[in-house]
């Protein structure tokens, strides 16, 4: 095999290697569908979405603080549990660069508004897509909890309702960096 | 320091009798096999996990939490025997958290229909559904 072929071949291998890693977290396989999830450290897949006053947020625009993007539903009870203490964690690590969003996957934000107020919610909260969930490797089930780091990127996700233990003790940790 | 702890939910599901649920792994089967006798499967969830993932062949009608839920569903199911075999799942959440199958179930029930059953699903329609390999559609 001549060197130009090996060395196509070795880059190839490379950048399909790139490709699966990038992936790597969480891959969906089922007929029809594939769904990826971003991998740890990798960049959180951006997007801009409208907030329940009307104006976009563009998850990009909070680069530099740490960002806790929680996707949930006014009917979710797990969702309902944790909120207040969203709020609390909101509350508390704000002004030291904690940036909670939540990402109502509600089909209307006609229930999202009285909910807002109801828990007296102090972070922005957008409606949510099936694209914004794809990108996120399927939200198919609820609560599901991302933790970005300073720098865009994923550094954890949690599945279900989460302690605010885990949260916390991640949230500090990244404050740090 | 403890902010919070979680404490169980109100278990709407976890009330469903045994007898009336289906499990996943039979569906799966039973929606793959041969022939035309498969059930009618409603996701009675949000429109958005919907799009995202759903059986296929399935129908969605929207969250049985809410009473525009059910009304849509009592619309849809009005014109069926009262035999047919219908499907109920929605794996929005865990199954003692989930609050829309139980209100759908009730609602068939109430309606006459003596064929229903419920998918149990445990944690959430990724864990238990798409990631175990099961058909999957998305989109509307």
């Amino acid at each position: 095999m001549r060197g130009s072929t090996r060395f196509l071949l070795a880059a190839a291998a490379l950048a399909a290697g790139a490709l699966v890693a990038h992936y790597a977290v969480r891959q969906h396989r089922a007929v029809g569908v594939t769904l990826s999830a971003p991998a740890q450290n990798l960049p959180a897949p951006d997007f801009t979405l409208p907030q329940l006053n009307g104006k976009d947020l563009r998850l990009s625009s909070y680069h530099g603080k740490v960002v806790l993007l929680d996707f949930w539903a006014t009917w979710c009870d797990p969702c309902r549990e944790e909120i207040p203490h969203l709020v609390e964690l909101q509350q508390r690590y704000g002004d030291r660069g904690l940036q909670v969003i939540g990402v109502s996957i509600d089909d209307s934000p006609d229930p999202v508004h009285p909910f807002y107020q109801q828990f007296h919610m102090n972070y922005p909260v957008v409606m949510g897509t099936a694209q914004t969930g794809t990108m996120y490797g399927g939200i198919l089930g609820l609560p599901i909890t991302f933790l970005i780091t300073r720098d865009g990127r994923i550094y954890a996700k949690h599945i279900g309702a989460t302690s605010a233990e885990v949260f916390e003790k991640e949230i500090k940790s990244l404050l740090q960096n | 320091m403890s902010l919070f702890s979680i404490s169980p939910g109100s278990g709407q599901a976890s009330a469903i009798p045994t007898a009336r649920l289906i499990q996943t792994e039979e569906l799966a089967k039973m929606i793959q096999a041969p022939g035309n006798d498969k059930p009618l499967m409603i996701q009675v969830g949000s429109h958005v996990l919907f799009s995202q993932a759903h059986i296929p062949g399935s129908e969605h009608i929207g969250p049985a939490s809410s009473e525009a839920g059910v009304q849509q569903l009592r619309k849809r199911v009005e014109p069926l025997p009262r035999t047919k075999f219908i499907v109920l799942y929605c794996g929005c959440c865990p199954w003692g958290h989930c609050p829309n199958v139980k209100p759908a179930d009730d609602a068939l029930h109430a309606m006459g229909f003596t064929n229903v059953k419920v998918l149990y699903i445990s944690d959430n329609l990724g864990t238990n559904w798409v990631d175990k390999g099961y058909p999957v559609a998305k989109g509307d």
